[in-house]
């Protein structure tokens, strides 16, 4: 490509026109963005601010729906477990899934095949996992039934039959599911590691463990970013896998943000309930994304 | 000329009824065993009519099936008819325009002479304009006792609440459970609205369901009910089934005393081979306040573009509401007839017992005609953490009813 004229300005091609063609080819792909990501969620946050009930119309109310969101118990518990869940599946999935890939990458026999084995899950859907984990964990015939034929009778352990820990009976099925991925992700991560590291490591007589905490992680930064964002996405619309373990249940105790948007917008016929309950969740996400964008790319750039 | 007339009248009316052959898909959430016998009378009854049901059963409860039909006539994929409860559930959408106008058919069959009680047609009817088909009266009232649970403990089968409350150690000891309890959220709301009315009497209940009237929902009577709820809560604390028709399986088998639930649950016994007064007795409200509410089923038939369908779901209408298919559909699913005027001498024990509550005039509107969904989500909530919840007071539980009813629309 020929350098333009630093000297003279008003020969300089215009910066809209360069690259016209690729530009004009992605009008598509931002006119759907447009409209699906920024217009569909300013409609929704509009109608949150109505009384719509089945159908969406705009006869506003103020902040009624705010209001009634934030004094219904069953937010403020689904609000409560997500916190708990999110929290717990965001350090034991990367914990997991780190230490499996450490694991592997140490050179074991039959890499393959455990490889698949531990990725198996994550080819499952969530219904399918929360099924099989209801089933495990049913103390009638899963796990608790099981110690106890062998001679233990007085073994309890049925999470989802518990309000106060049924949280962490989904979260048992969660990171069954997705400490997989994640462990394939950071293997990737490794195997990206030049190997004269180690050596160098080894040559200063640096202890393994020493050198994946000190150097190794450090180095692997964009590859936990990648990790921590897929698990992060996966926390906020979980769903399915407390529909098929407990329906939320037992009483409200293990309801997520996610149930009360779909219950009140189709259930209860109440729309402008469910959009409100989905800008919330959609705030909650910005106020994480934001800052943690800021420091990603924005640093970047002026520095 | 003659013939030729009759040639052409007969090619029309060929014409004419192949267009008729209509596929019609029809949408319910009756699964159940009995359920499903009698969903097939209306399905025969309509294949006769050289039409063709299309049967699109979804499993699951209301709850799951009803967010479902909703989308799909929303979303411009209407099906030929679908169930939906007597009520405001399809309010919206009849406002929207999106429901067939029956009047005509209504007028020429005369269906505000026949269907009785009349407020089942009025829920159908919105602006003068009828809207849907009442098939059944389903009413919650009744309470599922197994005489087999009652004979193991050796204590008689009682004959109230108040009995039944006090029958309730003995069977303990036995090993049974009290009371059987399905954990969807509609069977915890709906045992409650049981409770209601009969504990605190028609009085405060109207006051409460149908004024929205907040003061009453926090005063004595409803205190009386929460406490009756909190002891039903104690007596169903190991009956860990979801779907209700096993929870009266519990009770068909003598695992457990008794149920609340519907009429509906009548089929099932009926499926098992149980006889009313012999394997089984039926209390309506409880045994205290011998009244029914007349909820039920209706069928919506979606607007639709095509003619034919249209002529297919005028006949399906008229079908389910002739006398040969009321009396099959609801000897079948154990409901009662929205027909004052066939014979139903068919019936067993406790269908008899609805029929005359029935004709003696003591009925009451059902919760989903007076209610809101969005009211009745509210309260379900409420219920389901209530039941589940020992901890949760009811004083507490009566405080968070009241502010609901408070903002009841």
């Amino acid at each position: 490509m020929s350098a333009p004229s630093k000297t003279d300005s008003a020969k300089r091609p215009v910066r809209l026109l360069r690259n016209l063609n690729a530009k004009i080819a992605s009008i598509p792909m931002v006119a759907t963005a447009l409209v699906v990501f920024i217009g569909c969620t300013t409609w929704t946050v509009v109608h949150s601010f109505t009384s719509s009930k089945l159908l969406p119309k705009l006869d506003f109310v103020g902040w009624e729906q705010y209001d009634r969101l934030w004094g219904t118990r069953r937010w403020l518990v689904s609000i409560e477990n997500l916190a708990w869940y999110g929290v717990c599946s965001m350090v034991l999935t990367l914990l997991i899934g780190f230490i499996l890939a450490a694991l592997l990458d140490r050179k074991v026999r039959f890499e393959n095949t455990f490889r698949t084995i531990l990725l198996y899950p994550f080819a499952l859907s969530f219904i399918v996992t929360g099924l099989v984990w209801q089933w495990i964990l049913n103390p009638d015939f899963g796990v608790q039934q099981v110690v106890r034929d062998w001679g233990w009778e007085s073994f309890t352990f049925d999470p989802l039959y518990n309000p106060d820990i049924v949280i962490f009976g989904i979260l048992i099925a969660g990171i069954w599911q997705g400490s997989g991925l994640i462990m394939v992700i950071m293997l990737a991560g490794l195997r990206g590691i030049d190997e004269d590291i180690w050596k160098a490591a080894r040559v200063d007589g640096i202890p393994t463990w020493k050198t994946y905490v000190v150097v190794i992680i450090p180095m692997m930064r964009p590859v936990f970013v990648t990790a921590l964002v897929l698990i992060a996405s996966g926390i906020v619309k979980v769903y399915d896998l407390v529909v098929a373990q407990t329906s939320g249940g037992p009483g409200i105790a293990s309801e997520v943000p996610a149930k009360y948007v779909y219950d009140k917008m189709f259930a209860s016929q109440n729309l402008a309930q469910g959009f409100a309950a989905s800008t919330m969740m959609l705030v909650s996400v910005i106020i994480i994304l934001i800052p943690w964008a800021y420091l990603e790319f924005g640093g970047k750039k002026r520095g | 000329m003659k013939t030729f007339a009759n040639l052409l009248g007969s090619a029309a009316l060929l014409g004419a009824s192949m267009a008729h052959a209509g596929e019609l898909e029809v949408t319910h959430w009756w699964t159940s065993g009995g359920e499903a016998a009698a969903v097939a009378e209306f399905a025969k009854a309509f294949d006769a009519t050289g039409n063709t049901w299309v049967d699109g059963a979804i499993a699951g409860s209301g709850g799951t099936a009803r967010p479902i039909i909703i989308s799909r006539i929303l979303g411009g994929d209407p099906m030929g008819a679908t169930q939906l409860n007597h009520g405001r559930q399809a309010e919206e959408l009849v406002e929207a325009g999106l429901m067939l106008d029956l009047t005509e058919l209504a007028d020429a069959e005369g269906w505000r002479d026949i269907v009785q009680p009349t407020s089942l047609l009025d829920s159908c009817t919105l602006d003068g304009k009828i809207y849907c088909v009442p098939v059944n009266i389903h009413s919650w009232q009744w309470i599922w006792l197994s005489h087999k649970a009652y004979a193991d403990a050796g204590v008689d089968v009682p004959t109230n609440w108040d009995e039944f409350v006090a029958a309730a150690p003995a069977l303990e000891a036995a090993g049974k459970i009290p009371l059987a309890m399905g954990q969807q959220p509609w069977q915890s709301n709906g045992a409650f609205g049981v409770m209601a009315i009969a504990i605190a009497g028609i009085d405060a209940w109207s006051k409460v369901t149908i004024e929205k009237d907040a003061e009453a929902a926090a005063g004595p009577e409803y205190a009386k009910v929460f406490q009756a709820a909190a002891d039903a809560r104690a007596f169903s604390a190991n009956s860990k089934v979801q779907d209700w028709n096993q929870a009266t399986n519990m009770v068909i088998t003598g695992q457990a005393g008794g149920q609340i639930m519907g009429d509906w649950a009548q089929g099932e016994f009926q499926i098992a081979e149980q006889v009313a007064g012999v394997d089984y007795t039926c209390l309506p409200g409880l045994g205290v306040n011998e009244i029914i509410s007349t909820g039920g089923d209706a069928f919506y038939f979606p607007k639709n573009d095509d003619p034919a369908v249209t002529e297919a779901q005028l006949k399906l209408a008229s079908v389910m509401l002739s006398k040969e298919v009321q009396v099959a559909f609801n000897l079948k699913k154990g409901s009662l007839p929205v027909r004052g005027d066939i014979d139903l001498a068919a019936a067993n024990d406790c269908m008899q017992k609805g029929l005359e509550i029935l004709a003696s005039g003591a009925i009451l509107p059902d919760g989903n005609q007076t209610l809101s969904p969005d009211t009745q989500g509210q309260i379900e909530d409420l219920m389901v953490e209530f039941w589940n919840d020992p901890s949760y007071s009811a004083a507490d539980a009566q405080a968070a009813y009241a502010a609901i009813i408070a903002d009841a629309d």
